[in-house]
């Protein structure tokens, strides 16, 4: 794999080394305070020294993304293969589908509250599971339904069923569109589970300690839980890419190789 | 209609016949104000181990009567059968193999997966259909490419696994929609060479359709000529060459029929 290989991370690590350096020279320079944004030193500092709550946190927030995730994805999936399958499902889903995305989901976190109870973290789960649902939806379905004719034509040449022409035209055509969705919800996840933290569900949250130290004027260890929400993150996008590399396999190389 | 006994024989004479069309017609939104009839009075038959190419002016309805043979639409009017079976029987029954302009690999699935492809809907064993595909693999050259992806092949080589893919479950008929129309000159002129070995070697009945009168002549044992909308078989011309080789090309005989077939296309258009 070759996002797996050496010569591939060197690059990144060196941009991403330098930006950390000149961040920590230009505020030693200018705010040595720390009053507008503490150095990558101190955050450091402060991860380490709270490092367990962080931790937890971290657990926490990301079990809430994780099943969050799980589920808008597997109801974005089973959403798009009916609506292809069955047309009547088709007319009166997809609006229903576009009328959902319409809505600014995070905004309505509050109000979720209200409904799955404030300290419970099913209100949190509930938006990640509306917000990552939509473009699962949309991608799969346009997978789904974008089949050369011709293919669709030898299927029924060969007196292929509608059912047999899903598994085995349909579904493997909309395996890389569903996978590119699953890139972009892993981190639209992860932002929506901690924002919506920062209006309740439980205490243990990244999203907690980011309001709650912001308060304090404990920036060090806001940014510290915000590094962990970005480590979450990363794990999740390379969990994505793994497993499309594992589902589509050898055709994915010998595809993106040409 | 399809789950009609597949035991009725469609006419008397048919069983002899690979294809039976008798008046034939095809219009697309019929009763509305947009109805276009595309195909009107076809006949056309024809008898087992023949090439017979369809040649016509673009837009005539040549696909149309290709896909109306294939069962894959459904006609307005008019007679037609495949093995005396009608045309949704046969596709049921899997008479035919189809092979169109693009190959219509699925991309996701090795040269050798893509032969098995029909085999595997037809419930063969792995066992059994590996074994074939690879026998089909190395009937159009390409027995060394069996675990290359399409994307790592040409375009000739795609729809030469295509052909195999049609091949795979000998069907008594070969339905071939314009199958070199994307191919250059070169690649073109190999893959009809391949194309009339393989059919001298299986004893499959072939229809195409192409707008190249030098391939229709350098293919066929006959030629049919469609009239331009709303088509008809306008010309049936029985093309005669002592042997067709890359030599063949080059005749007196081979150019004498070129014309007549492009005589008889001018005036079939001219009317």
């Amino acid at each position: 794999m070759k996002f797996l290989r050496g010569g591939a991370w060197l690059p990144p690590t060196v941009f991403g080394a330098g930006a950390l350096g000149l961040w920590e020279l230009v505020l030693w320079a200018t705010d040595p305070e720390g009053f507008v944004l503490p150095r990558p030193s101190e955050i450091a500092i402060a991860l380490g020294e709270n490092i367990s709550e962080v931790w937890v946190a971290s657990r926490v927030t990301g079990f809430i993304i994780g099943s969050g995730l799980a589920g808008g994805v597997v109801l974005g999936a089973v959403a798009a293969l009916i609506v292809i399958r069955f047309r009547t499902a088709n007319e009166t889903l997809t609006p229903l589908a576009v009328a959902i995305n319409a809505i600014p989901i995070i905004a309505l976190a509050p109000l979720f509250n209200n409904w799955l109870g404030i300290t419970s973290p099913r209100s949190n789960q509930a938006v990640v599971v509306l917000l990552v649902f939509f473009p699962v939806f949309i991608n799969t379905a346009r997978g789904l339904s974008e089949v050369d004719d011709e293919q669709i034509e030898l299927m029924q040449s060969y007196a292929a069923s509608d059912w047999r022409i899903m598994r085995t035209v349909r579904i493997p055509n909309a395996l890389p569109f569903f996978f590119t969705a699953l890139r972009l919800v892993a981190s639209l996840a992860v932002i929506a589970a901690i924002v919506v933290e920062y209006f309740g569900g439980r205490q243990d949250t990244l999203g907690n300690i980011i309001t709650q130290n912001a308060q304090f004027t404990r920036y060090d260890v806001a940014w510290a839980a915000v590094v962990a929400g970005s480590l979450v993150g990363i794990a999740l996008y390379f969990a994505a890419l793994i497993l499309e590399r594992l589902v589509t396999g050898r055709y994915a190389r010998a595809t993106t190789a040409a | 209609m399809n789950a009609a006994e597949p035991q009725r024989a469609a006419g008397e004479a048919a069983q002899d016949l690979v294809l039976e069309i008798a008046g034939l017609e095809k219009t697309f939104n019929p009763g509305r104000s947009n109805a276009v009839p595309a195909i009107s009075d076809l006949y056309l038959a024809v008898r087992p181990r023949e090439f017979v190419s369809i040649i016509g002016p673009s837009g005539c309805g040549k696909s149309t009567l290709l896909r109306l043979v294939g069962g894959l639409i459904k006609p307005t009017g008019g007679e037609l059968s495949v093995n005396g079976r009608t045309a949704g029987e046969a596709r049921l029954n899997r008479d035919y193999g189809m092979v169109f302009q693009a190959a219509g690999l699925l991309d996701w699935r090795t040269a050798l997966r893509n032969v098995e492809l029909p085999l595997e809907l037809m419930g063969w064993s792995k066992l059994r259909r590996r074994k074939r595909a690879k026998e089909m693999l190395e009937l159009v050259d390409l027995g060394g490419f069996a675990s290359h992806y399409p994307a790592e092949l040409s375009g000739g080589m795609q729809q030469r696994v295509s052909i195999a893919r049609a091949l795979s479950f000998e069907p008594s008929l070969l339905l071939m929609d314009e199958p070199f129309g994307a191919l250059d000159e070169m690649t073109r002129e190999h893959m009809q060479a391949e194309l009339l070995k393989i059919w001298r070697e299986t004893a499959t009945t072939v229809i195409f359709i192409t707008h190249s009168i030098p391939e229709a002549v350098f293919l066929s044992t006959r030629v049919a000529v469609m009239s331009p909308r709303p088509a008809r078989i306008a010309a049936e011309l029985s093309i005669d060459l002592p042997e067709r080789t890359p030599q063949t090309r080059d005749t007196e005989e081979f150019f004498r029929n070129v014309s007549l077939v492009r005589r008889t296309l001018r005036s079939v258009e001219g009317q």
